[in-house]
């Protein structure tokens, strides 16, 4: 295997790793769970990202042909990542768990729960 | 009764069924044939009407764009999570949103929650509302412009609505 595919490959793997090391950290240190959703979200998708990267460099390398299925993966993490933190935003909601403190606009959160319109809408410019 | 009745889903699945496979073999060509056709003729009955792309171009910078912030987005949570947690000022945001398709919510909503500090929770009954929550708001009047002005304003151009 040539230099330049092992440094690639080396790359993207440790910033994969780093970034879904601090993904996992943060689960671990976010103070409530809407916190905690931001997390997982955003922090693995370019962690996944950067290990599949490299594996699709190994992998093309190994077969001698481009292997493109980690882009597959990749594309139905980005589809469904939001989906799942909805999904956990939704349930939190209705099961009236408590945001921190010091959370603003927290009047809002009734009424996200019952799907209805802001009371006191703001200007939408 | 149609052969493809969704034309472009069969082609999908079966691009998609060989890259899954990392092959292009005759057996895998075969089933992949196979899913082509029956899985569109299953679910034919069941799909909604969804509005046409009317601007491929823009659609393709508006994912290019996304993906620019999704690492944006990857790199600023990141320094958030390992900085001073006391600091952060957590909220939740009403957005007035201004789509008519359920497919265009989605993909704003889905786009929100991919971006930079902020996670889609809710959309009201009468789909005028996007509900989110920020990891970090310091100024909401700006947030909301920037989702709208940057978001809502190409999808809206892209599916005409």
């Amino acid at each position: 295997m040539p230099f330049y595919l092992e440094v690639i490959v080396c790359v993207s793997l440790l910033i994969g790793s780093v970034f879904l090391l601090i993904g996992s950290y943060g689960l671990v240190r976010l103070p409530d769970i809407y916190m905690r959703l931001h997390s997982p979200t955003k922090a693995s998708t370019l962690g996944i990202t950067g290990i599949l990267i490299a594996s699709m460099v190994f992998q093309s390398h190994l077969k001698g042909f481009l292997s493109i299925q980690e882009l597959l993966i990749t594309l139905f993490l980005l589809i469904t990542a939001p989906v799942a933190a909805n999904m956990i935003a939704k349930t939190a909601l209705h099961q009236r768990i408590k945001s921190l403190d010091k959370t603003q606009n927290q009047e809002l959160m009734e009424v996200i729960r019952d799907r209805e319109t802001p009371s006191t809408p703001k200007d939408p410019t | 009764m149609k052969v493809f009745p969704m034309p472009v889903h069969s082609l999908l699945l079966f691009v998609v069924w060989l890259l899954l496979n990392n092959s292009a073999s005759a057996g895998h060509i075969v089933l992949a044939l196979f899913f082509a056709v029956t899985i569109p003729w299953l679910v034919a009955d069941m799909r909604d009407e969804h509005p046409k792309i009317l601007k491929p171009w823009l659609a393709v910078r508006y994912i290019l764009m996304v993906m620019k912030d999704i690492v944006t987005a990857n790199v600023e949570v990141a320094l958030l999570i390992i900085g001073p947690i006391k600091k952060l000022q957590p909220g939740f945001v009403a957005i007035p949103i201004n789509i008519d398709s359920d497919l265009g919510i989605t993909i704003l909503a889905s786009t929100v929650s991919l971006t930079p500090g902020t996670v889609s929770a809710e959309v009201s009954k009468d789909k005028a509302w996007l509900y989110i929550h920020a990891l970090h708001l310091d100024n909401e009047a700006e947030l909301i412009a920037s989702v709208k002005e940057r978001y809502e304003a190409p999808i809206k151009e892209i599916f005409g609505c």
